[in-house]
């Protein structure tokens, strides 16, 4: 089924078209701000060898939420188009992730963050690449390929660390309580996205939380870290906008140049 | 659009005169990639489909990696050889769909690769050759099978870093997605 066939542009935008404007944002939104992070490592990473890593996945993230933020644009036809949803929307616009957003820390924290992401990341893509909307699946097709890339990296990293040394260890022991809380939003899911599966828009939510769930257990076992029991929620949901103090911050950086030079081409 | 592309556009429409699409197929040959100057943008495959539409030389391409920084170089590229070689307002589409794949690089493409100092993809694309299990990445200086890889990513997303151990050269190779 197609996501247009349910409209009637008389009555405006279709229910449809506004969950599915609403999952672009979440999805384009969380690889940029997820790819922004990144970006903060760049001339301070640990090797050199690493900062290329970090900026090459970071360049891919943003590439990929380009991507998903012209397809929102498209759809919401209000004249805004990628760059001014990226660079003129204020944090209670943003649909990211509460995880992404959250600061880099040190190195395990990076990494763990990362680890989390992608495997978040894959599972929703693969379902992506199955979805009935034919723009939804060639994008998904395209991201699917690099973030199991981007994986597998940041899975051996996980495993490197979390089985290495006393110090790499205890460090990636330090780094799960800071980011796990925030784990609950990559295994639930609300009624937008239950609706999008429903039309056969989307992956299943359930199958994405279990797919996250058995790569989580899985590295954590390798790199011989304990699992926590699963989170819970608590008040704050980027589905819904309502970010954690760091997104504003970061935000504010981001966006300054395009607000402040509203007419600056280059 | 600016309203000077329109003037220049409409300025430029023809019919299209046989062997137009056999030299723009010839013009794009001696297009390089910007990041891999040996190499052009049809051999790397980046450009998928040539017609004449409405007066102009429809052009698709597709990029490489979703963030490439090179795709607007690239088409930047395209669309200024196409004019000088006197097509008129080349219309370029990006296509994302099927996605890209190093399967596409064409045999002359890897030669030129592999004479660049760049070990070429392995094999063909799938889940396990992202997973890293496509075999051994040979050496471009030596020929040695004998190498490992120091770092997933090389100096562009679609490289990754890799020494020999026999001759001790740093190289990258050209991952296979
Ligand atoms: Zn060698």
């Amino acid at each position: 089924m197609q996501a247009s066939m349910s409209c009637r542009p008389k009555w405006g935008i279709c229910k449809m078209n506004q969950d599915l404007i609403q999952y672009l944002l979440r999805l384009g939104d969380s690889a940029l701000i997820q790819g922004q992070r990144l970006c903060e490592w760049c001339g301070r990473a640990p090797a050199l060898e690493e900062e290329l890593a970090l900026m090459n996945v970071g360049l891919d993230l943003v590439g990929q939420a380009r991507n998903w933020l012209e397809y929102a644009a498209e759809l919401a036809n209000d004249g805004r188009d990628a760059d001014h949803l990226a660079f003129r929307r204020d944090e209670r616009a943003y649909r990211n992730l509460l995880l992404v957003e959250q600061p880099n820390g040190d190195f395990a924290v990076t990494v763990l963050k990362q680890f989390f992401y992608d495997a978040w990341h894959l599972a929703v893509l693969e379902g992506l690449t199955h979805s009935s909307d034919s723009r939804l699946q060639g994008i998904a097709a395209k991201a699917v390929k690099e973030v199991t890339y981007h994986l597998r990296r940041s899975s051996e990293w996980v495993e490197r660390l979390g089985d290495g040394t006393e110090e790499s260890h205890q460090r990636m022991l330090a780094a799960i309580p800071q980011l796990w809380r925030f784990t609950v939003e990559l295994s639930d899911s609300d009624a937008v996205e239950q609706r999008l599966h429903a039309a056969g828009l989307i992956g299943d939510p359930q199958q994405i939380a279990a797919a996250w769930q058995q790569q989580v257990e899985r590295t954590f076992d390798s790199a011989t870290l304990p699992l926590p029991a699963p989170a819970c929620h608590f008040y704050l949901s980027g589905r819904q906008g309502l970010h954690s103090e760091h997104l504003g911050l970061l935000l504010a950086e981001m966006q300054f140049l395009p607000r402040a030079y509203p007419d600056a081409t280059w | 659009m600016q309203p000077g592309d329109l003037i220049a556009s409409d300025l430029g429409a023809r019919a299209a005169a046989p062997g137009d699409l056999d030299q723009a197929w010839q013009v794009l040959g001696r297009v390089m990639d910007p990041e891999v100057p040996v190499v052009s943008v049809v051999e790397l495959g980046i450009v998928r489909a040539l017609a004449w539409d409405a007066g102009h030389l429809h052009v698709v391409v597709t990029p490489t990696y979703s963030g490439c920084p090179a795709t607007e170089v690239i088409e930047a590229d395209i669309r200024q050889a196409l004019e000088d070689a006197g097509f008129r307002a080349p219309q370029l589409e990006r296509q994302l769909h099927p996605a890209w794949t190093t399967d596409w690089i064409t045999s002359t493409g890897r030669e030129r690769l592999l004479a660049y100092g760049i070990a070429p993809p392995l094999g063909s694309a799938n889940k396990r050759s992202l997973l890293g299990d496509n075999g051994s990445v040979n050496c471009p200086q030596c020929g040695s099978a004998h190498t490992e890889l120091l770092s997933q990513f090389g100096s562009t997303a679609c490289k990754a870093l890799y020494r020999c151990c026999d001759c001790r050269e740093p190289f990258d190779y050209f991952k296979c997605i």
